[in-house]
């Protein structure tokens, strides 16, 4: 047993990740990947997939960074493993593009939401969800939608301004 | 005022005589003391001017802005002040934060460094600021932080597109073979009004960037400006709405494997026990390797994803060293207290406290004890750091807040030379301070040389980054004031004590360095506030307790503006004058101070009855060189008290973009606000017991007041603008409880007394 000093030659082992083969929509795109169907989808859409999108940010469903849609609804996909995953998934990457963004980016666009921009895809994804359920969402239906996204810069101003913006955006049919 | 201690005259003034001279006005362009790291690195038919700007032929204007972009809207206002002065429109030119170079140091960073109130311009601190200044450069620190980027780059940045558009003026007059004095600029092209003849910016660059710089550099007036002083659309929005890969954590590359850390949860202990078979045999895991750096002691776990790497982590069955310092909060508390009763060093002495408090009778003295917690910065984005050591050259990838302590000493860390390692700063999930350390970049470079040359990115968890930050030190103050017959202060004596975060950072980054001098940031907010009372003295005491300690948004200013301005809140009550009025009278020599005061007070309507239930309370501190009032209005609820509306009045000397500066005041006092109302990291048998955002948890959007922000430009001096908005936050706050529920706070998190809804 190992004692106050650090061991030199640690063993080393080179063991391949004893994943199984699943099939996953994201972004209406086909993926076949080998996981282990614990992994977090959050881990699967960053590690494997290559959707970056989605931020890590706690780990356990605190912080809501990592949000994205499983069939149109929101999850927070680091506290969702991804053998558990049946329906499509939508992350950030797949709302909008540069040259057309949804109305909530455009919206987040005009009123200048971002400050690190770090929780924001998970805002941002928490509000499309808001706004596909709720057309013109009360103060109260913010509160309840958004609560569970932090932004340690203190966008939250912005983001409920946006939120009506978008509002008005999508009303007009943009 | 400005009494300062004598140990810090003695250093500063020797170091001050030891490197005479001061930054000139374009100091780059006559003396060009580093060189141009752009040089080395051009595209085909790229020409570059000065570190700040590179032009392609094709008319592609690149402008690096070599300050961390950590939300604060650097890139876009350093982008601004040079496309102002080269005459070209933000949406023409694209942003880079270019490399770690000594090109980039940041004087401002170190000017205000010195033990003097930035109000003082005696020829003293004139000279210790210059001497700062130039220590600055001699250490070449590319840093972000202290508030200084847009101080630091004002009229270095400027310069530099100046000085591109006059030469490219020269090509241009010689290729059109006009008079340079007959041709303007606009948009990216230089123009001839009188024949119609135009060429692009491009069309020139090459043969432009050949001839000698101008003597003589014109910058615009501030009339003039087209960009500058007017909110811009920052650079970094599209990017941040669409989910692109811009941040530490998204860094990929071919062949890359995955890893993450765990460190000792006793800071500088080492493991006397450690079993990582069961760990190193899980599936996915490739290895696992041991990391000692001057941060810690800990291992490396090094796997095909980050999954894989996390579950391995908690699969590591380590016993760790017993704690150098108290095991538990109350351990810790109580050498911070015992360290209040020494001598410290006096940074504020004006008058004779001692006499004055001699006679007092006792009616008329204030007496407090005040306290803040440990806190972390729970960045949104946790520590993490992508790196590859391949034919002895070491790239690393990493948000990083000082690239060039990044590149130095992860050089040192895998053994090359520091021209051997790469740092591509990325954006920042935000920094706060935590990203001037380098353990993240550190734990990633040594943890590269076990991949044979693969790339690795390595992410904390968030319990990991929790659990190992530098933390926002604790702090303990005693305060007391003797009030005349007219309610006002006559006498106040202050003496704080908390752990040095210049001593800690040196142990951790310069170990053979011993910090000189007493520690400005102990009292930072305390002593070099704008109110004269005839007798004033505080007192800054370091105590001795190890937790790894560092730059938290506005440092000492976030501890000291609660207690000075709790402080002041109590004499105004004791002495039975407004707050406000307070304020006014005691701060009538800085009208910049009383201009502040009193446009946060008609803004909040100061002095007008409130519904029962409803409350406001005020603060003011001057720091990093803006002067900041704030005013909180608070309402007892069912459910508990809610911040219903904040006031902020910040003069900013010159406001480069009110855009971005009210969404950083705003910012800030969020910031402070979430730490007032419930932050702090504690102890218990050596470790942190906090872990996450479930028990370190932030304001939320439910929570979040109203604002409303007048930015105002009266003072002669630019001051900051990321930081300044978090130190009155508190005490408005706290100030606003007592004027509610009359009970008033003086321990920090406020939720220890008061629920909030």
């Amino acid at each position: 047993m190992y004692k106050g000093e650090w061991p030199t030659g640690l063993p080393r082992l080179w063991t391949t990740t004893k994943g199984i083969p699943m099939h996953l929509t994201v972004d209406g795109r086909a993926f076949d990947v080998n996981a282990d169907p614990e992994m977090p989808l959050l881990w699967a859409l960053r590690d494997l997939m290559g959707k970056t999108g989605p931020k890590f940010g706690c780990g356990i469903a605190a912080c809501g960074a990592c949000t994205v849609h499983v069939d149109g609804q929101p999850v927070r996909s680091c506290s969702l493993q991804v053998g558990e995953v049946t329906g499509a998934v939508t992350t950030i990457e797949g709302i909008g593009t540069e040259g057309r963004l949804h109305p909530v980016q455009q919206a987040w666009l005009e009123e200048q939401v971002a400050q690190c921009g770090y929780c924001q895809a998970g805002q941002i994804m928490s509000a499309v969800a808001l706004l596909d359920q709720v057309a013109d969402p009360t103060d109260a239906d913010i509160d309840d939608a958004m609560g569970g996204n932090l932004c340690r810069c203190g966008t939250y101003p912005k983001i409920r301004a946006a939120i009506r913006r978008a509002v008005v955006l999508k009303t007009a049919g943009i | 005022m400005a009494s300062v201690g004598k140990i810090a005259r003695r250093t500063f003034l020797i170091g001050t005589a030891a490197i005479a001279g001061g930054v000139a006005v374009g100091y780059y362009y006559y003396r060009k003391p580093f060189p141009n790291p752009l040089e080395g690195d051009l595209a085909a038919d790229e020409a570059t001017f000065n570190p700040y700007v590179k032009i392609g032929a094709d008319n592609t204007i690149t402008i690096v802005a070599p300050r961390a972009e950590m939300g604060q809207g650097i890139s876009t206002t350093l982008a601004a002040m040079v496309a102002e002065e080269l005459d070209v429109g933000l949406d023409q030119i694209k942003v880079e934060h270019g490399p770690a170079s000594y090109a980039y140091f940041n004087a401002a960073m170190l000017e205000e460094g010195g033990p003097f109130a930035f109000f003082d311009e005696s020829m003293t601190a004139e000279i210790v600021r210059a001497g700062m200044g130039v220590v600055g450069k001699f250490l070449a620190l590319q840093g972000t932080g202290g508030s200084t980027s847009t101080v630091d780059g004002f009229g270095k940045m400027r310069q530099a597109g100046a000085v591109a558009r006059q030469m490219l003026i020269a090509a241009a007059a010689q290729k059109l073979g006009i008079a340079a004095a007959e041709l303007e600029t606009a948009n990216g092209r230089v123009l001839h009004k009188a024949s119609g003849k135009s060429l692009t910016y491009g069309a020139v660059a090459a043969t432009a960037a050949t001839m000698a710089p101008p003597a003589e550099i014109r910058l615009k007036d501030k009339a003039d400006w087209k960009l500058l002083g007017k909110p811009q659309k920052r650079i970094d929005m599209l990017a941040k709405v669409t989910g692109a890969p811009i941040f530490g954590i998204d860094v990929t590359l071919p062949q890359m494997l995955y890893g993450t850390v765990k460190m000792s949860p006793r800071f500088w202990a080492k493991p006397v026990k450690a079993d990582v078979s069961n760990a190193e045999k899980m599936p996915g895991v490739i290895k696992i390797v041991p990391i000692d750096t001057n941060y810690g002691h800990g291992f490396g776990i090094i796997a095909e994803n980050t999954w894989a790497a996390f579950k391995a982590a908690e699969a590591i069955d380590a016993e760790w060293a017993d704690p150098e310092y108290p095991p538990d909060s109350a351990g810790i508390s109580e050498v911070l207290k015992q360290a209040l009763g020494t001598k410290g060093s006096v940074m504020r002495d004006d008058g004779d406290v001692d006499t004055a408090f001699a006679d007092a009778p006792r009616e008329r003295i204030v007496e407090a004890d005040y306290e803040v917690p440990y806190l972390a910065h729970a960045t949104m984005e946790p520590m993490n750091a992508t790196a590859r050591l391949k034919d002895g050259a070491l790239d690393i990838w990493c948000g990083n807040q000082a690239p060039t302590l990044v590149r130095q000493l992860c050089a040192n860390a895998v053994g090359i030379e520091q021209d051997k390692v790469s740092v591509h700063t990325t954006f920042m999930g935000g920094g706060f301070g935590r990203r001037i350390e380098v353990d993240f970049a550190l734990c990633a470079a040594l943890m590269a040389k076990e991949t044979a040359g693969r790339p690795i990115k390595v992410i904390w968890t968030r319990e990991e980054d929790m659990r190992h930050d530098a933390y926002r030190p604790a702090s303990v103050g005693k305060f007391q004031a003797r009030l005349g017959d007219d309610g006002m202060p006559v006498a106040i004596g202050m003496a704080i004590a908390s752990p040095s975060p210049i001593a800690s950072t040196l142990r951790r980054l310069f170990p053979s360095i011993s910090p000189l001098g007493p520690d400005k940031s102990i009292v930072d907010g305390a002593y070099d506030q704008p109110y004269t009372i005839p007798n004033y003295r505080v007192s800054g005491i370091a105590a001795p307790a190890s937790i790894p300690v560092g730059f938290w948004r506005s440092v000492g200013c976030s501890i000291n503006g609660f207690f000075h301005e709790g402080f002041m809140d109590e004499i105004a009550v004791a002495g039975k004058t407004d707050p406000v009025e307070l304020r006014k009278m005691l701060m009538a020599a800085y009208p910049a101070a009383v201009k502040v005061v009193e446009k946060v007070a008609e803004m909040a309507k100061w002095g007008e009855a409130l519904p029962a239930g409803e409350a406001k309370g005020m603060a003011f501190t001057l720091s990093f060189g803006s002067w900041v009032g704030e005013i909180v209005q608070v309402a007892d609820t069912p459910s508990g008290i809610r911040i219903e509306k904040m006031w902020i009045a910040a003069d900013v000397g010159t406001a480069l973009d009110p855009g971005i500066i009210e969404a950083q005041l705003i910012s800030a006092a969020i910031y402070g606000l979430s730490a007032a109302m419930g932050q702090e990291i504690t102890f218990a048998d050596g470790m942190v017991e906090q872990s996450n955002f479930h028990d370190y948890d932030a304001m939320r959007i439910s929570q979040c007041p109203a604002f409303e922000v007048a930015i105002l430009e009266n003072f002669h001096k630019m001051g900051g603008v990321g930081e300044v908005g978090t130190p009155p936050a508190a005490p408005a706050l706290a100030n606003a409880i007592f004027a509610l529920t009359g009970k008033r706070i003086r321990t920090l998190p406020l939720s220890k007394e008061v629920t909030f809804a």
